[in-house]
């Protein structure tokens, strides 16, 4: 559990990034915080590892105080993937994958072995592994970025935006990739997007940032979209304009849904599990379209 | 030439002295630029005041450091390390500038990520920054080596022997194919040894000289196309 109490971040410019920031990201779920660019995702999530830390409030990690543990020894517990995957250019991709426990001295032999293995748990081929970044596609770049994250076998992973470079086709294959692993891997899954659609998705608990991290709201996706607390959340789910209030029509005998512009969002199925968390909208033009709400 | 057949081993001795006197400082030079550099590139402070030295230093003219050099250090003044000491001071003046560009060039993403997964500073200056600046170093290094080797020929006028001492004899005893001689050998040096650096970078950094990827659109989704 990674717990954030009375958080405020002041940079030394005088921004005031995030201000009296109060949150509990449960263990083994995944929270992901979502608000427009400037928002303070970034700065919270970097408060967990220690990349910034805050000028008042303490953030705690299963009840320890992250202030108290040394920083490079709190990174290399926690696996962070960022935007444009971070990934040393001038190491090939088995390398990468291998970066921290190799920092941490575990024996390059089974390193790279561990970090093969990783390979295939992000689907990735294994004989992309002798490349260098630049050879591989911006997805497959992004999943060795998440290789890396996951290197260390660690509770926590932290996700800066990480699939906000690739297109949306590429965008979907990830995100349902990261839902498969989540499933599997069962980690404490702090993701940052700027996207609601990818937010809904993902999240176990949404969290939704107004300027200077403030939060407009935090709930599982259906109660945001059930209950928008305020015209601010409204607006930023996009119920407001129409697009998630969805009526059926028939046409030629079959049942399609549409939203209040006309648009087609999908047909009408049998609920299951995963469409119940995605929210009422799961329809195929959801999230693949990358369409921005906004 | 019937002059250069019969003084091979006078062109080859002198070719080895030049050898002898240019190689170090380039090395020491490399050695020395990195701390510098990567200081320079550290405070607002000390990049100032290290790349006005360096400026001010390329631009004593070399005899007088050369007679300055004995009396600071304490060498002789027609000793090669008087002329190795001055000719390192002159490589660092150029190569100081290139390490602390060098690392300022490099992606801060990429150095954010390194710290972002557990690297301390001194790991991340040793794996990342300085290998990725490594093309900047390179390309600085190059010229420093010709530069170098252009240079040790002053050698000839405090006595320290050097191809240039083919020039100033060939001046003096009016051999032009001597003058020629030294001319062509301090050419050929630069160029071998601007040869050898090339090539060893290709072999340090394979990865500088990977091809683009080529940008398809089925290219992206990893699994689904292996
Ligand atoms: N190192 C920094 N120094 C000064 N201001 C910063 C720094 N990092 C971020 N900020 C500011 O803090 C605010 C929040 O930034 P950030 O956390 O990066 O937002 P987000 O990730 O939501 O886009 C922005 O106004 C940004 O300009
Ligand atoms: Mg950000």
């Amino acid at each position: 559990m990674i717990e954030f109490r009375s958080v405020t971040k002041r940079f030394p410019d005088g921004t005031l990034a995030v201000e009296d920031f109060n949150l509990v990201m449960p263990s083994r779920k995944t929270t992901v915080l979502v608000g427009s660019s400037g928002s303070g995702k970034t700065t919270l999530l970097r408060m967990i590892n220690r990349m910034v830390d805050p000028t008042g409030g303490v953030v705690e990690i299963d009840g320890t105080d992250v202030a108290s543990v040394e920083p490079v020894k709190l990174r290399r517990s926690i696996g962070y993937v960022m935007q444009n995957s971070g990934l040393l250019p001038h190491r090939k991709v088995v390398d990468n994958v291998a970066t921290v426990p190799l920092l941490s001295r575990v024996p390059r032999k089974k390193a790279r072995a561990d970090a093969l293995a990783l390979l295939d748990v992000v689907g990735l081929d294994r004989a992309l592994a002798n490349r260098y970044p630049s050879q591989l596609s911006g997805g497959q770049q992004q999943r060795v970025g998440v290789a890396r994250g996951l290197a260390v076998n660690p509770n926590i992973l932290l996700m800066d935006e990480p699939f906000g470079a690739v297109d949306p086709i590429v965008r979907a294959e990830l995100q349902r990739e990261l839902i498969r692993l989540q499933r599997d891997l069962d980690k404490t899954v702090v993701f940052v997007t700027h996207d609601i659609e990818e937010a809904f998705l993902l999240a176990d608990q949404v969290v939704i940032l107004k300027h200077g991290g403030r939060i407009a709201q935090v709930g599982a996706p259906a109660e945001i979209l059930a209950h928008p607390a305020d015209d601010f959340v409204a607006s930023f789910v996009g119920a407001d304009r129409g697009r998630r209030a969805l009526h059926v029509e028939n046409h030629g005998g079959g049942d399609i849904l549409v939203d209040s512009e006309g648009r087609l969002a999908g047909v009408l199925a049998a609920a299951s599990a995963s469409e119940a968390k995605a929210g009422p909208v799961s329809g195929p033009g959801a999230s693949a379209q990358g369409q921005d709400p906004r | 030439m019937s002059w250069v057949w019969s003084n091979l081993d006078l062109i080859w001795d002198r070719t080895l002295d030049h050898v002898v006197l240019s190689v170090p400082p380039i090395v020491l030079a490399l050695l020395l630029s990195v701390p510098l550099g990567a200081l320079a590139n550290r405070y607002r402070v000390s990049r100032g005041v290290i790349l006005s030295a360096a400026g001010l230093l390329y631009a004593i003219p070399s005899l007088p450091l050369l007679i300055v050099i004995p009396a600071v250090v304490g060498t002789s003044a027609r000793s090669p390390v008087t002329l190795i000491i001055a000719l390192t001071l002159y490589g660092i003046a150029l190569m100081v500038r290139v390490v602390a560009d060098g690392l300022a060039s490099v992606d801060p993403d990429v150095r954010q990520s390194a710290s972002a997964v557990g690297s301390s500073a001194w790991q991340s200056f040793w794996h990342v920054e300085l290998p990725l600046s490594g093309p900047v170093l390179l390309a600085g290094l190059r010229v420093v080596a010709v530069s170098t080797v252009s240079l040790a020929t002053i050698g000839a006028v405090i006595g320290v022997k050097s191809l240039g001492s083919l020039f100033t004899d060939g001046l003096q005893r009016g051999i032009q194919a001597e003058v020629l001689s030294g001319i062509v050998m301090t050419v050929l040096l630069a160029v071998i040894l601007d040869a050898l650096i090339v090539a060893a970078g290709h072999a340090l950094m394979p990865w500088s000289r990977t091809p683009l990827p080529v940008r398809s659109r089925n290219g992206a989704p990893g699994g689904a196309e292996a």
